[in-house]
């Protein structure tokens, strides 16, 4: 069965094919149907072979399909790697790849882009399980590349609306920073180590200089950050919004942002042996969560609210990575998936219902009139917020007990982002499911709930969130912890918890103890108190304004990067191209044009002047052919 | 008896022929005659291979001779023609009056 992992990403690219090439003959729900049968029967085909690696003492397979580059020095065979950690990701990926496809043939229903917008979906998929399965880290920076464009792609899906158009070349851009990293990574790589595929990479780190494992570790985190949307790249994933719900979704929430946390696991070996690494990739994490956590604090669009959540979370688990807990930040990868696509699919069934509506100080009240998203979406927020017994709880305690570990400071850092996270996903629940309704009237009017084929992966997922846990009991509760057992094989440096039970079930309950108190300051606030976000910006106070603007970055970042390349670029383009190449390239013409205008006088059309020419030149040349 | 005169007066000989032929095409502006003297030139280089080839007991020259002269020969057709083509196009076989490859 092992054998057949390429069926896994050959299915969607059948898919891709199809839809891309007939989908515009198709019906849509021809063409619907045929990207989620595709997607289904990878997920199939994953969880057999997910099922055969848990069950065989063969922990780690490599099947090689072809070879691809062969050049000198140079063998990069195209070869998959099967493993708990690959195979894990195939399950989240096709798993809930395939709920958010049937939750889009529902959703983008209306829209005449429908199989162009399958045809991109299909295509992430093929990438993005490129990514997870590539054995060496060219095939990972194919499947890398892929799900960026496929990103672009989907975020500028509403191409006519040049907003969003500019959001996708933002994200285009702000991944590109990234990946030059990465790729500068890669070929540090190859140049130490003579390869790029994992085996050997990982076996011989131990014997290069541990400055330069730490140089490919830094720039290989670099890429992360790009991908993962960490400080100082993360601008990208809240403009990344522009794009349809379930992308939303299914890239920037639940798969691709966390490429970049694959990566580093899956080269753990390198941070293990780099403390300085380690140590960076702990202390970006921990700032990027606070930072996005404050941010989302007071965004009104629904959607922004969510993403920037994302970015916070994405941020505690490279904050797990950081502190060497990698199987915890897996196990948060996992819960996350859950329970951030379940929101953003909520937010996308609220969007429906409200007519294309964002904004949750224009919302209110929709708990009657779409009970099913109220239900689902109460379900993800309360696991975000981290309360037992739901599957956030889990691994954000881990998280945050493996970073007490290592530094308290830390820890402190990480809880007050998830106090932060408590407090704004109650307050956009709040505001979009309590109180009145604050939109118009048609928009009241229009009110209902989302056909099956959206709620329906919503309650996969709302259940898929409650049981999450279950992957990773706290073992200081007697339990077993599969998600670290399973992952055992991938983590080089192992990390023993050292702290008493004691010590957890403290950390364990202020967590909890700060969890609850936040949510109950945040009904306090927005359902006694009736708090609305300001309407006009003038009402807010200075420090709300700056949170607000999000701390300016955008403007900053506008400021120091694109004005001064805008302005060098002027004046290159007034002194260097027009004066300087456009001179050497015109002065090239003119001389050549009066040359002509000179030679041409030779030309009379006289018979008698050209044979004259002709006898004086062969006499000229039998001259000096002589007298040598 | 051909091989009594030294090969100098061949040469003398072939050589005004040529500058004759040269100096015609050069100055002269009637087409025929421009065209008279290209085969005098002609002529004149056939002459020298004659001669040489006599003089070096070697056929090939000769062999030349009549290869030269059959082209010779064709090339005067086609020229011919091309010039009577002119004269009915422009009434005139003045070269110079042909300085324009249009009306």
């Amino acid at each position: 069965m092992i054998k057949l992992i390429g069926l896994v990403p050959l299915f969607p690219l059948i898919g891709f094919i199809i839809n891309g090439f007939f989908g515009k003959k198709m019906s849509k729900s021809m063409s619907g149907a045929i990207a989620c049968i595709s997607v289904l029967a990878s997920f199939i085909v994953a969880v057999l072979i997910f099922m055969e690696v848990s069950a065989s003492q063969q922990k780690s397979n490599v099947v090689e399909l072809f070879s691809w580059i062969n050049s000198g020095t140079l063998k990069i065979p195209f070869s998959f790697l099967v493993d708990p950690l690959s195979c894990l990701f195939l399950l989240i990926i096709t798993g809930i790849g395939f709920l958010i496809h049937v939750y889009s043939t529902g959703y983008m229903h209306e829209d005449e882009g429908f199989s162009r917008f399958f045809t991109y979906l299909n295509l992430f998929i093929f990438f993005m399980l490129l990514l997870v399965l590539g054995n060496n880290y060219l095939i990972m920076f194919v499947g890398w590349e892929g799900v960026g464009l496929c990103s672009y792609l989907l975020i500028g899906f509403w191409f006519k609306n040049d907003a969003y158009n500019k959001a996708a070349n933002k994200a285009f851009i702000m991944n590109r920073i990234g990946d030059l990293g990465f790729l500068l990574g890669i070929i540090l790589i190859f140049v130490n180590f003579g390869s790029i595929t994992f085996g050997e990479v990982f076996g011989k780190a131990a014997s290069i200089p541990t400055a330069t494992v730490t140089a490919i570790a830094l720039l290989l985190f670099v890429g992360a950050m790009g991908k993962s949307a960490q400080l100082p790249l993360y601008t990208w994933l809240p403009d990344a919004m522009a794009g349809p719900t379930p992308v939303s979704a299914l890239i920037h929430a639940a798969t691709m942002v966390t490429a970049g946390i694959y990566m580093v696991v899956r080269s753990n070996v390198f941070y293990s042996i780099s403390e300085t690494a380690s140590e960076v990739v702990a202390v970006i994490g921990a700032l990027t969560a606070l930072f996005a956590a404050v941010i989302a604090l007071l965004q009104t669009d629904i959607k922004k609210v969510l993403a920037y959540s994302t970015v916070s979370q994405l941020g505690l688990m490279f904050l797990a990575l950081g502190v060497g807990a990698y199987s915890s930040a897996v196990f948060h990868v996992t819960t996350h998936a859950f329970f951030k696509a379940l929101l953003f699919l909520g937010a996308g069934s609220v969007i429906h219902a409200m007519g294309g509506e964002q904004n949750i100080s224009k919302m209110g009240g929709l708990k009657k009139a779409l009970p099913v998203t109220f239900l689902t979406m109460l379900i993800g927020t309360i696991a975000i917020s981290g309360v037992p017994p739901f599957a956030g709880f889990f691994s954000k305690d881990e998280i945050l007990a493996h970073t007490y570990e290592h530094s308290q400071l830390l820890w402190f850092v990480g809880s007050i982002a998830s106090l932060g996270t408590a407090f704004y996903m109650f307050r956009m629940l709040y505001l979009t499911f309590y109180g009145k309704f604050r939109g118009t009237h048609e928009q009241e009017h229009h009110l209902h709930e989302s056909p099956k084929s959206m709620t329906i992966p919503l309650m996969v997922l709302a259940a898929l969130t409650v049981f999450g846990g279950l992957l990773g009991m706290p073992e200081f509760w007697g339990m077993k912890n599969w998600m670290s057992e399973n992952l055992d094989p991938i983590i080089i440096r192992k990390n023993p918890s050292i702290l008493s039970h004691e010590t957890e079930w403290t950390l364990m309950i202020i967590a909890v103890g700060v969890a609850i108190s936040t949510i109950y300051f945040a009904y306090q606030m927005f359902m006694k108190y009736k708090v609305l976000p300001a309407e006009k910006e003038a009402d807010m106070k200075p420090f709300q304004r700056v949170i607000f603007h999000k701390f300016y970055v955008d403007e900053f970042y506008d400021a120091i990067i694109r004005k001064p390349l805008d302005a060098i670029s002027q004046v290159f383009y007034k002194f260097f191209d027009k004066q300087i190449l456009d001179g050497i390239v015109n002065g090239m013409g003119d001389i050549t044009k009066w040359k002509s205008q000179q030679l041409r006088k030779l030309q009379t059309g006289h018979i008698g002047f050209y044979i004259m020419a002709m006898v004086v030149g062969i006499i000229t040349i039998l001259f000096f052919s002589l007298i040598k | 008896m051909i091989n009594t005169i030294p090969i100098n007066y061949y040469i003398m000989l072939s050589t005004i022929l040529f500058i004759i032929g040269a100096v015609g095409v050069m100055a002269r502006r009637n087409a025929i005659i421009v065209f008279m003297c290209i085969e005098l030139m002609l002529n004149a280089v056939n002459l020298l291979l004659v001669a040489f080839s006599t003089l070096h007991n070697d056929a090939n020259g000769q062999v030349f001779v009549f290869f030269i002269m059959a082209v010779a020969a064709a090339e005067v057709a086609v020229g011919l023609a091309i010039l009577s083509m002119i004269y009915r196009n422009i009434k005139s076989i003045d070269i110079d009056l042909l300085s324009k490859l249009k009306h």
